[in-house]
């Protein structure tokens, strides 16, 4: 899908996780509107993923280790029809598939393990990508971490390891957009200067424009050809990103909008396209 | 007389296991933390570095690793010292592969005062209580290495997350390999009408020489070696308990939350007995000689009785 069509693609998924989220009645808006470019273009564009057949044998995987932003993989499973678009009305209803969280256990189609205590994803991703080496496979291994995240001392267990063990068939994805729970990540427990860090522990490196559809491709194609070190691609965003009220503000982490904010909202996102 | 087969520490049935695994199933894959050859997995390093990973001192990618393994189709074994694979990791046990079922084998190595000299910071003295409270997780504490082996043979193909409990020390070894192993079922290894003495791992042993001492006495103890903590055998303690009206339980562990505690669940809801519990009186252990340790913490024969004696003067 060239830039264009994604854009378009990337307005519906922000109108639908605006939607769903106000349905919910809660939930974490920002980080999920700050990853939006980045999921998009991965599913649409890279990720060897067959929404019919979801645990196809030779698929790429997809970690969302930041797992609050849920939102975001539902609305973009909705999307290539690997789930039903009503089904994203269920968010956070008891009995739904559409967890808080995404949860392995309620089956849904597209969710490969349950994440959502920020810290394991990149231990769980180069375990995957570990057993894909060892079988000699190519599937890739895609793992989405938030900025916020960097501050588990789990995460550099991991990042030690996927290097030791050159797994090149690891590609990480920093949604870099400075704001956690209490404020600016900067403040709270500053992660910088986090390139150098990665680049340190034997990563592959590619900062970025996260909202910028170019970049964000280039990306990935250069971290598929990238050989015996995993890639880290460190994306500048802007959490709440494509409504004005929520941009850059730490508030807007894990708050719900209500219906005149769910107004305004959609119509702003509508009127970026 | 306690029928003695020899004497071998039950880190080393965990390892033979996996290597036998290794050699019938390309499935099995073993990671280790900087302890592989002290927890007995470097034969299985040796014979299959394939499928085989040490991730060093990092307890949590290792577990967060197995859980990928199993994401990527394999069955993930670990192992590292009880501490550190259960204590350490716990959460990521918890929320990464309890929460999502997966198929991931944890030996936890090392436990107990047994561990000896390095003292209270490696001798895990926790890990039924905190692994038992997972949903979906089993937790097998075997008696002996030829039990210990069976156990890790059984946990590959059993569904889920499994724990099982073993030591360093070399202990006696009470089983045989024709006795019956069935992950979820007891195993009365002496009947007796007048108490019943419930032990795991360590202590079935000296819950056997025990009922010898007993027997000396006129009291005829039964001997219930229940190896597997969860799923407990409900049905093997009620009948132990309306047979005996009496039970001692017995454990190189905590007594808050661990195996007595799982066995007074069954009790206290079925059969109410007097009830006598035997381990580690909220205290952490020290550097010393494992049999000095199991003396000083009172988790000897002589102890075991001093218990049976006082739930008998209860019993009805």
């Amino acid at each position: 899908m060239n830039t264009d069509e994604l854009k378009k693609v990337a307005v519906e998924v922000r109108k639908d996780i605006i939607k769903m989220l106000e349905l919910a009645g809660s939930g974490h808006p920002g980080g999920s509107l700050s990853a939006v470019e980045l999921v998009v273009d991965l599913y649409y564009n890279h990720m060897n993923f067959n929404p019919k057949n979801p645990t196809d044998p030779n698929r790429d995987y997809f970690i969302l280790s930041k797992g609050h932003v849920c939102p975001v993989l539902y609305a973009v499973l909705a999307r290539l029809d690997c789930i039903c678009c009503d089904e994203l009305c269920t968010l956070r209803k008891i009995g739904s598939r559409l967890q808080g969280h995404p949860a392995m256990d309620k089956h849904l189609p597209g969710i490969e393990i349950s994440t959502g205590s920020l810290g394991y994803g990149l231990s769980i991703a180069a375990g995957i990508a570990k057993g894909m080496k060892t079988l000699n496979k190519a599937n890739r291994v895609y793992v989405l971490m938030g900025d916020g995240e960097q501050q588990e001392g789990s995460i550099w267990e991991a990042a030690m390891a996927a290097p030791h063990f050159k797994l090149d068939n690891l590609c990480a994805i920093l949604d870099y957009n400075g704001l956690q729970i209490d404020g600016q990540v900067k403040d709270i427990l500053n992660i910088d200067p986090i390139a150098e860090k990665y680049k340190a522990f034997g990563w592959n490196v590619i900062s970025i424009d996260g909202h910028d559809f170019k970049q964000v491709d280039n990306a990935y194609v250069q971290a598929k050809q990238c050989k015996d070190k995993p890639t880290i691609i460190i994306a500048k965003t802007v959490k709440g990103k494509g409504v004005s009220f929520m941009e850059n503000v730490a508030g807007w982490h894990g708050k719900a909008p209500n219906k005149e904010q769910t107004a305004q909202a959609l119509a702003e996102i509508e009127a970026a396209k | 007389m306690v029928n003695v087969y020899g004497s071998k520490a039950t880190r080393f049935g965990f390892g033979d296991a996996l290597v036998e695994l290794g050699r019938k199933d390309e499935k099995i894959f073993v990671l280790g933390a900087d302890t592989v050859s002290s927890v007995a997995i470097d034969g299985f390093q040796k014979e299959f570095p394939n499928r085989f990973a040490n991730v060093g001192i990092a307890e949590t990618n290792l577990l967060g690793m197995a859980a990928g393994l199993a994401v990527a189709g394999f069955i993930p074994f670990v192992s590292t010292y009880g501490v550190f694979a259960s204590g350490r990791p716990w959460e990521q046990i918890r929320t990464t592969i309890c929460y999502s079922n997966l198929n991931v084998k944890i030996g936890g190595s090392h436990s107990g005062l047994m561990v000896g000299y390095d003292g209270a910071t490696h001798q895990a003295l926790e890990e039924i209580s905190i692994m038992r409270c997972l949903p979906h997780m089993t937790v097998v504490v075997p008696c002996d290495v030829v039990e210990t082996k069976k156990a890790t043979m059984a946990s590959a193909y059993h569904a889920g997350p499994v724990y099982i409990r073993y030591g360093r020390e070399t202990i006696p070894t009470i089983t045989q390999e024709s006795d019956k192993f069935e992950i979820g079922k007891a195993n009365v290894l002496k009947e007796g009408t007048d108490v019943c003495i419930a032990a795991c791992g360590t202590m079935v042993y000296e819950a056997l020489m025990a009922s010898e001492i007993l027997e000396k006495e006129g009291i005829k103890a039964q001997v219930l070696n229940i190896h597997t903590i969860k799923p407990i055998d409900k049905q093997a303690i009620i009948d132990s308990c309306k047979k005996c009206g009496a039970i001692v339980t017995a454990e190189e562990h905590q007594i808050f939350g661990g195996f007595g505690s799982a066995v007074a669940e069954v009790v206290v809801q079925n059969c109410p007995v007097p009830m006598e519990f035997v381990g580690i009186n909220d205290t952490f252990g020290e550097s010393g000689k494992p049999a000095d340790l199991m003396v000083k913490y009172h988790l000897k024969d002589v102890d075991i009785v001093a218990a049976a004696r006082k739930a008998l003067t209860r019993k009805k």
